[in-house]
């Protein structure tokens, strides 16, 4: 070692995007390897991000990787630009990428980090989605063995995970898992589709932009690239079903706030204790009432 | 054409390291199937049978004769440390060994069935017992769930397990019972070879009886070609056609059960006779 080394001072301080430069290059290649195998986890060394496991970090990472100075970032958490987490990782980027837009209208982003959902609004051939993925194997819950569950994949043998299916419908009637709904990539690789709820799940199939899926803790990638066939795991006579958010008269019930009938619903008290149901998309419900309130003005 | 499904040659198992003279050391004529200059057990050596479609053959002897082993190499529970065995399936050719784990799983799931004297390993005890029927055709790619069901309530019914039962864990089933349930799993595929391993091992006589029967008017019915492993003697007289006698790894006394029952050739066997009659 030499002693008398000295550190070039302009070298000094994060790089761009803060992972050095061989940490963004190892990220960018299992991206490649990632959209090459569609839908399989491929393996990569997940680096301590100066914030918890489980806030992101997977995603981060992506985003970290992937962003340039031209790009355009919209970070979302569970479909809202401005909870804590959101804020936070927004604020990380922006400082560690200097020059970096960030926005919250969809329209505007070149590259979306979500957490818990995927934006009502199509994405575009231009743009990048990345999910946060705390749990990446749809088969953790049926085999504990990782060695064993990686023959798994490779056979494509998801009898288990159907199995499970199987017993949900004769137990429940019904599929009862609400997040994390299998998914079936390119006809292969089952993916947990990170806690989406199923009304996000189409979504995935022949979607225009590529989206990425990273597992910090679990120090896995995997894609499903662009017009890639995303098929949730059912049986050929118990058709899928999303979230049909109908009151008890069996009416759509709508958003609160701006009105919509086609939006994915989160459910609040009011002060009453009664139900309220608003957009979980709060990019989306701000759009829909800015065009109501133009429309208002027009008429 | 030929009628045989199987073709054992010189199937051989030793755990442990092995030496050159495990095989010359060990033996009935040795008394042990244990090494004495390496300790390795010399648990299956140079068994060779042929098996014909429709045909139950009984493979019978002591405690660690090496009955089970035999079974679980060819199911692809484990694997032999030499010999061969080609299964003939619709025309097609396997050479068991030489296919690679992938083959082998697949022959396994949907070709062949296995019944093992402890449920745990036959069955998935997180589930019910229609949803252990359930996984081995969804390992078959049928993705009908109403085909499912109705295929399983079929088995079931055919297995004398009450329709009721389909939806309950096989936990809280009797022991018959839960051998009834992975009989069901087991045939599901409607394999051409079945290995049934001490199934009646520790029932009651009269439930013992009961699946002895079952297992008979499947092979009727279905034509399934069977090994049944067991030490009892009763079992062979009323199953099998052909028996394999072992001991300490090897067969010593191979053919028409009647013969062995009625003219045991080998001293064990002949013990084995007498102390069953
Ligand atoms: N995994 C193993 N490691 C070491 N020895 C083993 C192993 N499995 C079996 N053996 C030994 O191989 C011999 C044959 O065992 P095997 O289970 O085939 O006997 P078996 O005829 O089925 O006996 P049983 O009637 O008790 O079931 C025994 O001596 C046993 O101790
Ligand atoms: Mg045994
Ligand atoms: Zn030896």
């Amino acid at each position: 070692m030499n002693i008398h080394y000295e550190f070039p001072l302009e070298e000094v301080g994060y790089s761009f995007g803060f992972l050095d430069e061989y940490a963004k290059k190892e990220v960018r290649r299992t991206i490649l390897k990632a959209i090459c195998i569609p839908g399989y986890q491929t393996p990569y060394a997940s680096r301590e991000m100066p914030m918890g496991r489980g806030f992101g970090t997977g995603g981060l990472q992506l985003t970290l990787a992937l962003i340039g100075p031209d790009d355009t970032l919209k970070v979302i958490d569970q479909g809202s630009d401005d909870s804590v987490n959101a804020v936070n990782l927004r604020q990380f980027v922006q400082l560690t990428c200097p020059g970096v837009g960030v926005t919250e209208k969809l329209e505007e982003a070149t590259l979306i980090q979500s957490r818990h959902r995927i934006p009502e609004v199509a994405l575009t051939e231009a743009q990048v989605l990345v999910l946060q993925v705390p749990y990446p194997d749809p088969l953790v819950v049926v085999e504990s063995s990782e060695a064993r569950r990686k023959i798994m994949h490779a056979e494509a043998d998801y009898s288990r995970l159907l199995v499970k299916l199987y017993e949900d419908i004769v137990h429940f009637d019904e599929i009862t898992i609400s997040h994390r709904y299998p998914t079936r990539i390119n006809r292969h690789y089952v993916i947990d589709p990170s806690p989406i709820p199923r009304w996000d799940v189409p979504k995935l199939d022949q979607s225009p932009a590529l989206i990425l899926l990273g597992a910090g803790r679990e120090k896995k990638i995997y894609a499903v690239p662009p017009y890639s066939v995303a098929e949730p795991l059912v049986f050929d006579d118990v058709p899928f079903r999303v979230e049909d958010f109908r009151d008890e008269h069996g009416q759509r019930r709508a958003c609160a706030r701006c009105g919509a009938i086609n939006s994915f619903l989160d459910e609040y008290s009011d002060d009453n204790n009664a139900k309220i149901y608003q957009c979980s998309d709060s990019a989306y419900c701000d759009g829909q009432l800015a065009q109501h309130q133009q429309r208002e003005v027009k008429g | 054409m030929s009628n045989r499904i199987l073709e054992v040659r010189g199937l051989s198992r030793i755990y442990g390291h092995g030496c050159p003279l495990c095989v010359e050391s060990t033996g009935p004529e040795n008394d042990t199937n244990i090494c004495p200059h390496c300790s390795s057990v010399v648990a299956v050596h140079g068994v060779s049978f042929d098996l014909f479609r429709g045909e139950i053959l009984g493979i019978i002897g002591e405690s660690g004769s090496g009955k089970s082993s035999t079974v679980k190499m060819l199911y692809f529970d484990d694997a032999p440390t030499e010999g061969e065995a080609i299964f003939f399936d619709n025309g097609e050719r396997h050479e068991l060994f030489q296919r690679n784990a992938a083959q082998q799983r697949s022959l396994r799931n949907k070709r062949f069935g296995m019944v093992y004297q402890n449920p745990h390993l036959g069955l998935n005890f997180q589930v019910s017992a229609g949803g252990n029927i359930a996984e081995r055709m969804l390992m078959s790619d049928v993705a009908h769930y109403g085909e499912i069901r109705r295929r399983a309530q079929e088995l079931l019914l055919r297995t004398e397990v009450l329709p009721e039962r389909m939806d309950q864990n096989p936990k809280t089933f009797s022991g018959g019972m839960q051998q009834r349930v992975q009989i069901a799993k087991a045939l599901v595929t409607r394999p051409p070879l079945l290995f049934l391993d001490e199934v009646t091992t520790g029932l009651d006589l009269s439930v013992q009886a009961a699946i002895l029967d079952l297992i008979l008017e499947i092979q009727q019915e279905l034509d399934t070609a069977m090994i049944v492993v067991t030490h009892d003697l009763g079992v062979i007289r009323l199953l099998a056609g052909r028996t394999l006698v072992m001991k300490y790894g090897r067969v010593i006394e191979a053919g028409l059960t009647d013969q062995i029952l009625e003219d045991p050739q080998h001293a064990y066997t002949q013990r084995l006779v007498a102390s069953n009659l």
